[in-house]
């Protein structure tokens, strides 16, 4: 590192490090594109040793070994580890019902997304007409995902199976001994207490975050929305069509306001996200400073009046505020009342001024949050480095710049980033507040979102109002590259902060 | 020499007293909402939204009395309590169990499970909301409390970061020492690194307990249509959502509600503060 690096203040620094990334960009990326090759390599061999041992299982196996390829766990029974045998061969009669029964209906459709929706007839009786609902898109869509779910699950067990068999076989035969079933148990609380402490979480995981992740990816490459709905109607696959008509290269006028939309509301995001994560960054440690200062009095009273806004639940307090601050809330009202303005003041119906508000009522309600954190940090930074920064003459707000800054964004910067993803995606601030509001016109047409609307609050009213589900989960799936283009910027510049200057 | 020593004493005090006003003026600001939401919910008189005055003209508790008696404020109330206390000890257990592993133990899928989790962080969750509400109607719980808890603690495993971070604070050589004499991971995890994790197990207690007295998102979806199974927050919303109700004086309700939400989880943050900050100083940051 150069001398002139380490004269620079942390906003060049940043600034540095941040064109430096770009800088890097071309040549990390010919790196990850060379190092492909022997990436391929390496999961080529690890993909064919998976064969080689299946091979080898088949042929070295005794008859226990190569009848467990189709009854699961059958070798394992006969060797005495019943536990796992068992386990595998319940394992497999359930996916074997599960298939049958109900993962092949969805998985067959699935290339169509269904055929017949509903067939309305008259009740002969009565006369009523009578809707008998067929194929649901919807349904077969998320079945069929689960369905492959569990088929990778399955294929995933069953190569253990093999594995498993004939290992059992190879141990008796060096007349090792076989783990039993008591064996087994006790692993659970040791070597594989991993698998115990993980396994509900994961599942959770899966079922409640990975499936419906997957889902949503592929719902962006169908056309789901407020003419196709299921049940009474199909949606189909269209391919690439609401990528295109996303970033308006689509043949309708829809499109043009959707990539005048999407532009607007992610500029705005990015700006809101990062105002919103440094203001309440730099002021709540400023406050920290403050009421951490030698000789001041009541230091717990400050902190606990601070601290009251932290407990008070958010949307408390964001509702509250959208209602003093509306046009005819009460702030106005009592300006009004007492002379000082002569109309309403559009708090949160003017964009530029509601962009400034949302800014500032969120100060109101990160500080406190930044400030606890801080001051047990603060103290950690030793004093002599403020007092050899004295003797040399510098004042407070140069030992902040170059002392408690630096050591602050040293230590936190892991916080700042989980801060500032959150913030990418904060919905609560934005939705109970303003709503999104004021409406976003582009030249006179009405584009669906506000002034104050992030990528998420969007979202949430394609989906919720407007049924638009191909073209949310487009912009969903935009969201997630930016957000996580952005952080992996922001991890690789704390990264290179803790290595090169590592403090004391 | 007196003399400077006299002065840059002045000058101290002088600081310290713009200090003091700074901390006042401050302090003002983060209260004055609070008390202006506690002296509107004892307003007495049914103004619209065009009250241009703060100090109720009539003091009283009827605000109060028509929450409980003339509102589903109660419902809602004890539906996010069940939640909450379900959801805290869910949550809790996973993020423990999900942290203490990615922190201690050594297994061969640890590093890309952690990198997954955090890049499945990065999915704005809403989008997967349409897939979770249809898995929840198969089961035959949307509109029903079980659902939202299932919601809620299903993904916990993804906050692990901070309680990780703490754990990882925590010397090795304690578990070490325990693993020659014989015992378990297991028994490591629930006799030596839990009792050590007291900030760490209130800071995530709290704010799993905190969590779904605020969230709106997720229970608004899951509950459209069911008013006897809103939480406080989709309740409360849904009040302000209604004009006519707040032409008719519901705006004072409302605080009153408010003041009741916030009174019992202040206390307890006041309570716990001292946990919570080791918790999350320990936590989040690299010392």
């Amino acid at each position: 590192m150069n001398l002139e690096y380490l004269k620079m203040s942390p906003l060049e620094k940043f600034w540095y490090n941040f064109k430096g990334f770009f800088k890097r960009l071309p040549s990390a990326f010919a790196a990850f594109f060379k190092a492909i090759p022997k990436k391929l390599k390496k999961f080529w061999l690890a993909f064919v040793g998976i064969f080689v041992n299946i091979g080898a299982a088949a042929k070295e196996g005794d008859w226990k070994t190569r009848t467990s390829f189709a009854v699961m766990g059958f070798g394992l029974i006969c060797r005495k580890q019943f536990l796992r045998g068992i386990l595998y061969l319940f394992f497999e009669v359930l996916f074997v019902l599960y298939m049958v029964f109900f993962g092949w209906k969805y998985l067959a459709k699935m290339g169509s997304l269904g055929e017949v929706a509903v067939v309305t007839g008259k009740d002969p009786l009565t006369g009523i007409t009578t809707y008998t609902y067929y194929d649901n898109s919807l349904l077969i869509l998320l079945y069929s995902l689960l369905t492959l779910f569990v088929i990778a699950a399955f294929v995933y067990m069953w190569y253990h199976n093999v594995k498993g068999n004939y290992l059992s076989q190879q141990f008796q035969e060096a007349r090792l001994h076989l783990p039993s079933v008591k064996d087994d148990i006790h692993s659970y609380a040791d070597e594989n207490y991993y698998k115990t402490l993980l396994s509900i979480p994961m599942l959770g995981l899966v079922i409640f975050t990975i499936l419906p992740i997957f889902f949503m990816v592929f719902i962006a490459f169908t056309n789901y929305d407020k003419a196709h709905m299921p049940p009474s109607e199909l949606f189909q696959w269209v391919g690439f069509e609401n990528f295109v008509n996303v970033l308006g290269g689509g043949i309708s006028a829809n499109s043009k306001v959707f990539a005048f939309t999407f532009t607007e509301v992610l500029l705005w995001t990015v700006v809101w996200a990062f105002f919103a994560t440094f203001s309440n960054y730099i002021l709540g440690m400023i406050v920290a400073i403050l009421i951490n200062k030698k000789g001041v009095r009541c230091k717990k009273l400050w902190r606990t009046i601070l601290v009251m806004t932290i407990a008070i639940p958010q949307f408390v307090s964001l509702m509250f505020m959208s209602q003093l601050l509306a046009d005819q809330g009460l702030l106005n009202n009592l300006m009004l009342k007492w002379g000082w303005i002569d109309k309403p003041i559009p708090f949160l119906t003017d964009g530029t001024l509601a962009r400034v508000m949302i800014i500032i009522i969120n100060m109101w309600i990160g500080i406190p949050y930044t400030m606890l954190i801080c001051t047990g940090i603060l103290m950690n930074i030793p004093q002599d480095l403020y007092e050899s920064a004295r003797m040399d003459g510098a004042g407070p707000i140069r030992a902040y710049m170059k002392i408690t800054l630096p050591y602050m964004l040293h230590v936190t910067a892991p916080y700042l980033i989980t801060q500032f993803i959150g913030n990418l995606n904060n919905f609560n601030v934005i939705f109970l507040l303003s709503g999104g509001n004021p409406p976003l016109d582009m030249s006179g047409v009405p584009t669906g979102a506000g002034k104050t609307d992030l990528l998420i609050t969007w979202l949430y009213k394609l989906t919720v109002t407007e049924s638009q589900y191909g073209v949310a989960s487009v912009i969903g799936i935009f969201t997630f590259v930016i957000v996580a283009v952005l952080s992996l910027i922001l991890y690789n510049r704390s990264k290179s902060v803790k290595n090169e200057e590592e403090f004391m | 020499m007196k003399m400077k020593y006299r002065s840059k004493k002045g000058a101290e005090r002088a600081s310290l007293v713009a200090i003091h006003a700074i901390l006042i003026i401050i302090s003002v600001i983060w209260l004055i909402p609070f008390l202006l939401m506690i002296i509107l919910s004892f307003r007495g008189e049914t103004v619209g939204t065009s009250a241009d005055y703060i100090f109720p003209k009539q003091w009283s508790f009827n605000n109060y009395i028509k929450l409980f008696t003339e509102t589903k404020f109660l419902r809602w109330y004890g539906n996010t309590l069940l939640v909450s206390v379900a959801v805290t000890i869910f949550q809790t257990i996973i993020i423990l169990a999900t942290s203490y592993a990615l922190s201690r133990l050594r297994f061969k899928m640890r590093k890309p499970l952690m990198n997954v989790m955090l890049v499945l962080g990065m999915f704005p969750g809403f989008l997967s909301m349409t897939a979770v509400y249809f898995v929840l109607k198969e089961i035959n719980l949307t509109q029903n409390l079980l659902g939202l808890i299932l919601v809620y603690s299903a993904s916990s495993a993804m906050q692990y970061y901070i309680c990780k971070g703490f754990f990882d604070t925590i010397s090795k050589s304690l578990d070490e020492a325990a693993r020659i004499d014989g015992a378990s991971r297991h028994t490591v995890f629930i006799k030596i690194i839990l009792p050590l994790a007291k900030p760490i197990i209130i800071y995530t207690v709290l704010s799993a307990f905190i969590a779904p007295w605020g969230e709106y998102m997720f229970s608004s979806f899951i509950m459209l249509g069911d008013p006897d199974q809103f939480t406080v927050a989709v309740g409360m919303k849904s009040w302000l959502d209604n004009s006519s109700l707040m032409s008719d004086g519901y705006f004072a309700v409302f605080c009153a509600a408010a003041v009741v939400v916030s009174i019992p989880i202040t206390a307890l943050f006041i309570w716990l503060q001292r946990y919570y900050v080791e918790g999350i100083t320990g936590g989040s940051v690299k010392g």
